[in-house]
């Protein structure tokens, strides 16, 4: 006997036209009133002079961290970036790294919360995290372009699936971690679960959300050529284009100006979470 | 009406903790419930009551059940069965939000790895139960900063639990508790985690705390010395079961069964009796009144001893007379024992321990006397006596 073939792809298909039909419209809507708030800070951050701008960000590195060090690789690394002409792509990228980020630390942290707080919601999160790590990136990007459209806000979606999943495990670890006996004490004050929670757990998680969000910007700028695919721009784009016409100059050139900007966001947000610890 | 009391509570780690009930109930014991049906008893069977400004220690080795039972008192575990009554209030029927009411309100606790929130300042940890309860932020601070004074612990508002010794972080902890000024403080183990020296002036602090606030204490230790020292009552716990309940005098002078003599044999006798506990209470005594030189011989005699001690009209300890003296005093045909009276005797309070009454006594010629505040005989301390009580629960050391 011949087993059929399961219809898993048509399934699959069949649901996300049902959604695309049902949703799009909404989701086409806040994609324009997305990709508007986007150009926004986008032209906002090309209308500050670029050399105003990074010595801004390598003062700013240098507080946050408070290693000079690190401000110092920023004043140069985006120096360099300016100097081979890619000042444009990087402060676009930044901007969709920026809005991606927030939005998934805004999704992921809660989620996060609600998966250390009720066994149910962490018994759904969990596998549902497995499948989106494991999912290959471009997948991501066929159903955004339904529901947003070609250009940044797709990018964006797919960039905020990808770069969530560190968020939300890493603030449920850190909530888990709190050592019961603390969790204990607090109960035994007669403190609510949100005392608990915000009085407790999250200072004492907060080096552990940190950390995830810290993967999940390392995430969000790794996608960023991925995303490029279906055009997002940017540093990913100018990657796109000298793949696509095999400039390997170019190509690299744009690779290195992602690894200073990631290199900066690490380091920064490196310090800033070992900052709280202390 | 007692202040906490419990009434035939268990405790069954488990999942389906029914099975293990009957079991327990039908006479098994804890570890033929764990082999057979994979739970654990926590406490079995427990009943005692807790007076208002009393300190009872619940004492136990490790494991026998007394961390559990602190925390069935405020729910922090839930009992298996049986009932709590805090103030004749059933707190097994509390719902959520009035369980929170009376820990917050009534049920001060202390840990024995202190629990202090390491985010948190000295005088944050303090406060955090005013905190929680809502008060407004200055009323709390001055609260939380008279807590610290009352534990010694001024100028140390603004460090970190981190930056503190174990014995001040136990103050915090203690503060933390009396911030909220509740009836009652659960201490689980509270100094069992700090260095002996500390871990004796701890112990000596509460107790001197305890005579100002006259709070209600649950205290759980697994030392004896420690329990003996600080408890009113003692309750000797046993593989979750309760063997003896007393006062530290019952357990020591009438251990309920071998495992409570096991546990009395390695008590320090001497921080134990105290000169009350040793001493005679009817013994021949001078007056200094009506007795002359000669009814003091007699006495002497009739009673095989070789001094008196003297009491004036009031019954108050003025002196010794010795039998050397009444006979000089005889042979000089007077009567005055006021002439040979040795004035300025050495004596003790009644709960002068018994490590010092060895000190006192050991160079002085005559019997010591136990008197009150008024300087009024209670009883009369001599040697022998003093010593056969030490041997009689094994543990003398003459000279100690
Ligand atoms: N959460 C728990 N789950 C299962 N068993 C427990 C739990 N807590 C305590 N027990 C068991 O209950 C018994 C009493 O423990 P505990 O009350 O901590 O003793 P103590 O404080 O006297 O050392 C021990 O046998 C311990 O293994
Ligand atoms: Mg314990």
């Amino acid at each position: 006997m011949q087993i059929p073939r399961l219809p898993l792809g048509e399934g699959i298909e069949f649901i996300i036209d049902f959604l695309v039909d049902h949703c799009a419209f909404a989701t086409k809507a806040l994609s324009a009133f997305l990709e508007h708030g986007l150009d926004l800070l986008e032209d906002g951050m090309l209308a500050i002079p670029p050399i105003v701008f990074i010595i801004i960000v390598a003062l700013l590195a240098w507080r946050l961290s408070r290693k000079k060090s690190i401000g110092l690789f920023a004043l140069l690394g985006l120096l360099l970036i300016l100097n081979i002409g890619l000042w444009k792509a990087t402060v676009s990228t930044i901007a969709l790294v920026l809005i991606a980020t927030l939005i998934a630390i805004a999704i992921g942290v809660p989620l996060g919360i609600g998966a250390a707080m009720s066994k149910h919601l962490h018994k759904i999160i969990m596998p549902t995290l497995d499948v989106m790590q494991t999912m290959p990136a471009f997948v991501y990007l066929i159903p955004a372009i339904p529901f947003f459209g070609l250009g940044k806000i797709a990018a964006i979606f797919s960039t905020v699936i990808f770069a969530m999943p560190p968020a939300i495990r890493l603030t449920c670890l850190g909530i888990k971690q709190v050592p019961p006996e603390l969790v204990e004490c607090a109960e035994a004050f007669g403190s609510t679960r949100s005392q608990r929670l915000f009085k407790l757990e999250l200072p004492l998680a907060m080096p552990t959300i940190m950390a995830g969000v810290n993967q999940t910007v390392m995430l969000a700028l790794s996608m960023v050529v991925i995303a490029s695919m279906i055009g997002a721009k940017g540093l990913g784009g100018e990657v796109w284009k000298a793949i696509q016409r095999l400039q390997m100059g170019n190509g690299f050139e744009a690779g290195i100006g992602i690894v200073i900007v990631a290199m900066i966001l690490d380091r920064v947000l490196q310090k800033v979470g070992a900052k709280k610890r202390s | 009406m007692s202040k906490i009391k419990v009434e035939n509570l268990y405790k069954i780690f488990g999942t389906v903790p029914r099975k293990a009930m009957k079991m327990l109930q039908a006479g098994a014991t804890k570890d033929e419930i764990m082999e057979k049906t994979k739970h654990g008893v926590g406490v079995n069977n427990a009943s005692f009551s807790v007076e208002e400004g009393e300190i009872v220690v619940v004492m136990g080795l490790s494991g026998s059940g007394k961390s559990t039972l602190v925390r069935c008192i405020n729910r922090l575990i839930q009992p298996t069965s049986g009932n709590v009554w805090i103030d004749g209030q059933n707190i097994m029927q509390l719902d959520r939000n009035e369980l929170r009411d009376l820990r917050l309100n009534k049920l001060g606790m202390v840990f024995q790895n202190f629990a202090l929130f390491p985010h948190r300042t000295v005088v944050q940890n303090t406060e955090y139960g005013l905190e929680i309860s809502g008060m407004d932020a200055a009323v709390r601070r001055e609260k939380a900063m008279e807590a610290l004074s009352l534990v010694g612990l001024e100028g140390w508002e603004e460090s970190y639990p981190s930056q503190l010794s174990g014995g001040m972080q136990q103050r915090v902890g203690l503060a933390r508790a009396l911030a909220l000024d509740p009836d009652i403080l659960l201490m689980d183990e509270a100094f069992s985690a700090l260095d002996p020296l500390i871990r004796r002036d701890m112990q000596d602090e509460l107790i001197n705390l305890q005579e100002k606030m006259q709070k209600t204490i649950l205290f759980i230790s697994h030392d004896l010395d420690e329990a003996l020292k600080i408890g009113d009552r003692i309750v000797l716990m046993k593989d979750g079961a309760i063997v003896q309940i007393g006062t530290p005098e019952d357990i020591l002078t009438n251990p309920a069964d071998e495992y409570v003599a096991r546990f009395v044999e390695t008590a320090d006798i001497t921080q134990v009796l105290t000169a009350e506990t040793v001493m005679k209470k009817s013994e021949a005594v001078a007056n200094l009144k009506t007795d002359g030189p000669r009814a003091a011989l007699r006495k002497m005699k009739t009673n095989a001893i070789s001094c008196l001690i003297t009491l004036n009209t009031a019954h108050q300890v003025v002196g010794v007379v010795t039998a050397e003296d009444c006979r000089d005093l005889v042979a000089k045909g007077e009567r005055d024992l006021n002439t040979i009276l040795v004035k300025d005797p050495v004596t003790v309070l009644p709960d002068t321990p018994a490590a010092e009454l060895i000190q006192l006594i050991y160079d002085l010629p005559y019997p010591l006397a136990v008197v009150d505040e008024n300087n009024k005989l209670k009883g009369v301390i001599v040697r022998g006596r003093l010593l056969a009580a030490l041997a009689e629960r094994g543990n003398i050391d003459a000279d100690s």
